[in-house]
């Protein structure tokens, strides 16, 4: 292997891990160009190179080396990738290696080894828990502070690019899902997938196995990987049975559903063409199997953050599956046997082992003697009480502690290392589990929190449960597959388990602090000290949920996995209480990072939402028509004629405008909702859902409704016509279409279910247009097969089924423009060709198609209530409608729109609105008031809610809104004010009317 | 991502209806006073464990159905049509 062997690889061992040699790969870090293999990850490559300092920590930018060997991470944070896939706050220990890599560490300036603000690690005894928002929140310059403070504190910096990246999502579903492949998960999907039952596993990293490729165990006498490599062989032949690799469940959600994030692309510089680079997973379970596994906790002692300091089973990771030496002198620092075990594989891959220092005064496992025979220095009941160096360890200081481990009893000791792998014990991955709300359980044996009871569904094995021996992992893996699969009607038996080469091991001693001076770090990532902790607790920050929000304890990108054990304790500690009385704090989805992007997948830019297209959407595309949203519909806002662009918007408007009143236009109403109504008692149904009558309405004939809420506030308004004895035509406004049917859906199935009447969606069915103008009824008769449309045989209000070239059309004369106007309803698929038939039988009139734009003016013009006068909080009298409520019968919100509130005289009410100055354009949102000048709070008379901004056939712009006092004001100026835009306009109060208050255009 | 039966449509996920609520209220009658309409249109109970509450299978057959959820655990217990007595499902009263 000599000649493939990097010269720069210092750290690698000559032979070993789960590496390729034969693959090296080149990669930069902090722009210094370094070889590592495939199969590493950032940190291992960076390791194996020698490089110690990683990053600068987030508050006192202290210098920090890689501390984990997984996606606990709390140090090794940094930037990956350049330009548009540029991702901060990536962990370097779960970034697998590829050609081309490309990295920078985060949170120092100008460079990580001379870091300009670690002037605050000196300045650090003025900085405890929200020191900067005690000092500076509520000054006069907290705005100009913020920016500074904002800078100093930090993680990487995000591309402000678009992600050129797609993203992909999945629903699934199987009768087990078994989260994790280590030993338990992959005994389980052994379990569970030969009894035929359809099983996934997911596996967060490249590779089933878990810890078994961390360690160097055997099983059945041969290196536990060959078993790992014969189980996955076997699941791979069973059909029902998928493994998901770099996968990761990330959420446990209602009804056994699991969310996973899969990283597809992730280990590679980019994806592949046409692959996307992560996908959701949406996995419906029967039943589920977490065997998560567990993380070790660290020691917390002065200095325990030094770059060098690391957790004990990260440092047998890089040794056993990596190939690397994490470093040349080692201690090893332990309150259980994992020390011992940390010191045999470290010494066997030729790093020199000084001590193993245990906090134990006894009662050590097997592992302790072969220890001693390598002549390392075994220490116990002792712990470590400082370390040396600054941008690497240099050293550490040793000492007995006293019986109770609450002070120092002997004088410290030192070694000089470069290592330090420490071992607090394991805490069980309980996420998952917890987000399903169940309370975790303190188990004073493994001291830490295991799963709760519940959901049914669930069951952790392995050492998600607390088992921490390799035996009784399979055991219980096994168990639960074997169980899941059996509740499920599967017949299942226990697989075969391989026999396992554990030494006994002794009990651990919690150490949740060594007493002492100097800074010892709880939380890495946030940098929340023992110190902090204490703080809190004197500040009365006590409850579990308060020492997080105080101390940011848990609050990083690692959700605290390092973290929440060791400052849960602590406070128990200064509180006086048991670990269970302190409890532990919530968890909540996701358990890791998730791009927004995997969460949006494929619904981005044209796909974020739906288009809806009227039937006549194709004619306008073709003629000129600029688009407008509503809602999810596409409507033509104007017309562009030949030559014109945007630019010439307001021209278009007003040619629309000017021609409708003057000749005709034609508009697309398509969108209008529209309701079928049928049933012997339809009328008495519109009777109670309207504020109108509607006993009377004769066959032929439409009408205006005013629909309130059950809470008396106007809901939606439109025309409903009588089309046949029993059957009737409503139209809704487009925004309320979907509202409308639901209300009258509820009204029909739970209320008044002994009417006897039925309701349709018919929106779609129907394509609809609205001729108007006064010369709309000549273009009408060119179009109709022989209908008669004078005045005395169709007059306002009428309603008739015709033929349109021999298509089926209901015309109904109706105005929304104010003008003489007719509505065209054909069915949807014929709505085009009527249309262009119109357009042709207009031509000679000057017909022109015209947008909402034109619409919205006329019908402001007009004084008609639409969607800014319809916000919810307006009754009929203040739409000047009041007359139009029926006192003679009970309806929808007739009891509530009594109300003392809703009948208040002083209730500001529909009214006119022109500029004083005649030019002035007061805009939509406006606030009215008597007096610009006044200061704050001032008395609001009311606001404008609809605007036109031009009006051709007026001398000055015209908007209505509502003001107190209504129309007893008219003729009084007040000012219609839009801080915003620092825009205070003078406004004169009018009849909301403008244009032909007789109405003598629509019934000529 | 609960899944809902719906009565006449069979078991489907919750995004094809849209949650209405509580469905213990009776509409009070036309001639009822304006304290009985108060109560109907604002005050709500906001119970811990079962709760009648409608959902709309908007996405579906617009059915209104009568779902007997439990606010703890989001367990649904029972469906049915609006006229079906679900009072008795776990300990609902």
């Amino acid at each position: 292997m000599f000649p493939f062997r990097s010269p720069e690889q210092s750290y690698r061992l000559p032979e070993g891990g789960d590496i390729d040699r034969l693959a090296p790969l080149a990669f930069r870090f902090d722009d210094r160009r370094y070889i590592g293999y495939q199969g590493d990850t950032l940190a291992s490559a960076l390791l194996a190179n020698g490089v110690r300092l990683v990053g600068r920590s987030f508050k006192y930018h202290r210098p920090r080396g890689v501390y984990s060997a997984g996606p606990e991470e709390p140090n090794a944070l940094v930037e990956l990738r350049g330009g548009d896939r540029h991702e901060p706050n990536t962990r370097a220990t779960t970034i697998e290696l590829h050609a081309g890599l490309e990295a920078w560490s985060q949170n120092r300036w100008p460079n990580l080894l001379l870091d300009i603000m670690q002037v605050t690690n000196l300045a650090s005894p003025l900085l405890p828990a929200g020191f900067y928002y005690k000092t500076f929140m509520g000054m006069p310059g907290w705005r100009f502070y913020e920016r500074f403070i904002r800078k100093a504190a930090g993680l990487g910096k995000p591309t402000s690019a678009p992600d050129p990246d797609r993203y992909d999502r999945m629903h699934a579903f199987c009768d087990v899902l078994v989260v994790g492949a280590g030993p338990a998960g992959l005994a389980a999907a052994l379990a569970a997938g030969r009894s035929g039952a359809r099983v996934l596993v997911l596996e967060e990293g490249d590779a089933p196995g878990g810890r078994l490729r961390a360690e160097r165990e055997a099983l059945d006498g041969v290196p536990a990987r060959d078993w790992v490599d014969r189980v996955v062989a076997e699941l791979g032949q069973l059909p029902d049975v998928t493994i998901l690799t770099r996968t990761t469940g990330f959420g446990y959600y209602d009804g056994t559903v699991i969310a996973a994030l899969e990283r597809i692309s992730d280990h590679l510089s980019e994806p592949d063409p046409f692959s996307v680079r992560q996908r959701l997973w949406h996995i419906r379970a029967s039943r589920v199997v977490l065997a998560t596994g567990a993380v070790e906790r660290p020691l917390v002692f002065a200095g325990n953050d030094r770059p060098g300091v690391m957790l004990a089973g990260a440092a047998r990771t890089y040794v056993n599956r990596f190939a690397v030496r994490p470093g040349n002198r080692a201690a090893v620092f332990a309150n259980s046997d994992d020390g011992y075990r940390t010191a045999l594989d470290l010494a066997g891959a030729g790093v020199e082992v000084r001590a193993v220092i245990d906090c134990r005064a006894g009662g050590h496992g097997a592992l302790r003697g072969r220890v001693e025979e390598l002549g390392i220095d075994c220490l116990d009941g002792a712990a470590v009480t400082a370390t040396h160096g600054y941008l690497a360890l240099t050293g550490i200081e040793a000492a007995r502690l006293s019986s109770d481990g609450r002070s120092i009893a002997g004088s410290p000791r030192h070694y000089s290392v470069d290592l330090l792998a420490v071992s607090g014990g394991w805490s069980p991955n309980i996420h998952l589990q917890g987000h399903t709300g169940t309370p975790p359980v303190y188990d004073p044996g493994i001291a830490g929190f295991l799963p709760g009871a519940g959901p049914d569904a669930a069951v952790s094995a392995g050492a998600a449960a607390g088992a921490f021996s390799l035996a009784e992992c399979l055991r219980q893996g096994g168990q639960a597959g074997c169980d899941a699969a059996g509740m499920l009607g599967f017949r299942c038996t226990m697989p075969e388990l391989p026999a396992t080469d554990e030494p006994p091991v002794g009990a651990l001693r919690p150490l949740w602090r060594v007493p002492g001076n100097g800074k010892g770090f709880v939380d890495l990532q946030d940098d929340v000290t023992v110190a902090d902790i204490e703080l809190a607790h004197r500040e009365g920050y006590r409850s579990v949920e308060h020492l997080k929000r105080y101390t940011t304890l848990g609050m990083g990108t690692d959700q605290g996995r390092t973290s929440n054990v060791n400052g849960l304790a602590i406070m128990a500690e200064e509180r006086g209480v048991g670990i269970p009385e302190a409890g532990i704090t919530r968890f909540r989805p996701p358990a890791v990072p998730v791009a927004i992007g995997a969460l949006a997948a494929g619904d981005v830019g044209q796909h974020f939402a739906p288009k809806r297209r009227t039937p006549i959407h194709d004619w306008h595309e073709a003629n000129g028509a600029v688009f407008d949203h509503a809602g999810l519909w596409l409507r033509p806002q104007y017309y562009l004629g030949p030559g014109e662009d945007q630019n010439d918007m307001d021209r278009a408007i007003a040619r629309e405008v000017t021609t409708t009143r003057s000749a005709v236009g034609l508009v697309d109403v398509s969108t209008l909702g529209k309701i079928d109504i049928q049933g012997s008692d339809a009328a008495e149904f519109l009777n109670r859902v309207y504020v109108n009558g509607w006993k009377t309405l004769p066959v032929g004939r439409a009408r205006y409704g005013l629909m309130q809420r059950e809470d008396g506030i106007v809901f939606d308004d439109g025309t409903t016509s009588r089309v046949g004895e029993l059957s009737y035509f409503m139209t809704t406004t487009t925004a309320n279409a979907g509202p409308v049917m639901s209300h009258l859906e509820e009204l029909l199935q739970i209320h008044w279910r002994d009417l006897d009447v039925a309701v349709a969606s018919v929106t779609e069915h129907w394509g609809a247009m609205a001729l108007a103008g006064p010369r709309s009824r000549e273009v009408l008769a060119r179009v109709v097969d022989g209908l008669d449309v004078s005045n005395e045989a169709l007059p306002f209000m009428g309603v008739r089924d015709t033929t349109v070239s021999g298509l089926h059309a209901r015309v109904f004369r109706i105005s929304f423009s104010g003008e003489l106007a007719y509505e065209i309803a054909v069915p949807a698929d014929y709505a085009q060709f009527v249309w262009e038939r119109v357009v042709d039988a207009g031509e000679s009139a000057g017909l022109i198609p015209y947008g909402t734009e034109a619409m919205g003016i006329m019908r402001i013009e007009k004084g008609h209530a639409a969607g800014g006068e319809l916000d919810g909080r307006t009754t009929a009298d203040d739409l000047g409608m009041g007359r139009m409520v029926s006192s003679r019968k009970f309806h929808v919100g007739h009891a509530m729109s009594r109300r003392e509130g809703l009948t208040d005289p002083n209730r500001a009410m529909l009214v006119g609105l022109v500029p004083v100055d005649s030019v002035s354009r007061p805009r939509a949102g406006s606030i009215l008031v008597a007096d610009p000048a006044a200061q704050p709070p001032v008395d609001k008379l009311g606001h404008v809610s609809s605007s036109a901004w031009l009006s051709p056939n007026l001398p000055h712009p015209v908007a209505i809104g509502f003001v107190r006092g209504g129309k007893d004001r008219i003729g009084d100026t007040v000012w219609a004010m839009f801080p915003m835009k620092n825009e205070t306009i003078e406004v004169r109060i009018v009849d909301p009317v403008f244009y032909d208050p007789d109405g003598e255009k629509l019934h000529g | 991502m609960i899944r809902i039966a719906c009565p006449y449509c069979g078991l489907r996920d919750h995004q094809e209806f849209a949650y209405v609520g509580d469905a213990s209220r009776v509409r009070p009658t036309d001639e009822a006073g304006s304290d009985a309409w108060f109560d109907y249109v604002y005050l709500r109970d906001n119970p811990r464990g079962p709760h009648q509450e409608y959902w709309q299978h908007i996405h579906g057959c617009r059915a209104f159905v009568k779902v007997v959820r439990n606010t703890l655990t989001h367990e649904i217990l029972a469906s049915g049509l609006p006229d079906d007595d679900l009072s008795g499902v776990a300990g609902e009263t």
